[in-house]
């Protein structure tokens, strides 16, 4: 096949800048952040739900109360990333994982930076790895890690 | 630290999406065709209807589109638009119009910008001519062809191009 022949390839990027307004609970999660503080809501049922929710799962009243949470909690399920992409939180192989905070009875969806898959276990104890310039975003963490570590 | 700080009301949360596009073999024809400033279309063997740009195969006849045909760069103004709103994403400021352009000998029309005339006295029927870059910044990119201007030619009339609205 000739040069001239050959097809044309090209990188393509297609990018919508949004900017979201958050709404009074989750910005106060996300205030709390900032302050190295975790925070989740209880429902009508006495549950702590975190990440909040702004509405009660189970009746759809309103949420009134905060309750802070953490930092320390338990990885209840895990996937193992071998190739994090570009946009992932570590560039080193990492868990995703649900992480039920101390306190908490529903598990917030984290990265964990733990080395390698075999350290990985249902039931580790985690800790917060912050981030030293805090904005008020889920990313003001950076991951979690093992207790000890 | 909190004290000073105002709470927090509004996150960053783009859409990133990056991907790598190959044209096919119409399409790459298509776009070598741009570089040396010149329109490639594809006529359907079965119907007749000449695609620009084309698209390899008839979504009609559902048959392969092999024959190659050279138009011109002057066609009439089907269809518009007046972009009256900004965006960080735009090389022109607005208002400005765009327009749905079909070629001369063509039976799809061609979105592009109009440019060297009013935004606001664009209209259906008129005639235009495809306004290329300077030669030497001819690539393989519909953005080979800068806009498209008025040409001193009658309106077509409505019958003309009906039947690419």
């Amino acid at each position: 096949m000739a040069a001239e022949q050959s097809r044309l390839s090209a990188t393509h990027v297609l990018e919508y800048p949004y900017r979201r307004s958050v709404g009074p609970i989750m910005g106060r999660f996300l205030t709390g952040l900032r302050d190295r503080r975790i925070s989740g809501v209880r429902t009508g049922d006495g549950s702590i739900v975190v990440p909040p929710l702004e509405y009660d799962p189970a009746t759809g009243a309103p949420v009134t109360e905060f309750v802070d949470v953490g930092p320390l909690g338990v990885v209840t399920t895990w996937a193992w990333v071998t190739t994090p992409r570009a946009k992932h939180p570590l560039t080193q192989p990492f868990a995703w994982a649900l992480i039920k905070l101390d306190g908490a009875d529903t598990g917030l969806l984290h990265a964990v930076d733990a080395g390698s898959a075999d350290t990985m276990k249902t039931g580790m104890r985690v800790k917060p790895r912050w981030r030293d310039e805090r904005v008020g975003d889920i990313r003001d963490i950076v991951c979690f890690e093992p207790e000890g570590s | 630290m909190s004290e000073s700080l105002k709470p927090v009301t509004a996150i960053k949360a783009p859409v990133h999406l990056e991907f790598s596009y190959t044209a096919g073999r119409a399409s790459t024809r298509f776009l070598r065709g741009m570089a040396q400033g010149k329109i490639l279309g594809q006529r359907c063997p079965e119907c007749g209807k000449v695609y620009v740009p084309p698209r390899g195969s008839c979504t009609i006849c559902a048959v392969p589109t092999d024959v190659e045909v050279e138009v011109t760069g002057k066609g009439t103004v089907t269809t518009f638009c007046i972009v009256r709103i900004p965006s960080d994403s735009l090389s022109i400021d607005p208002p400005f119009t765009c327009a749905h352009i079909l070629l001369d000998g063509a039976d799809l029309p061609f979105f592009a910008l109009i440019q060297e005339c009013p935004f606001d006295e664009v209209r259906m029927g008129m005639r235009v001519e495809a306004v290329w870059v300077p030669k030497e910044e001819l690539g393989p990119t519909f953005e080979s062809i800068k806009y498209f201007r008025p040409i001193d030619e009658p309106d077509a009339s409505f019958e003309s191009y009906k039947e690419h609205l």
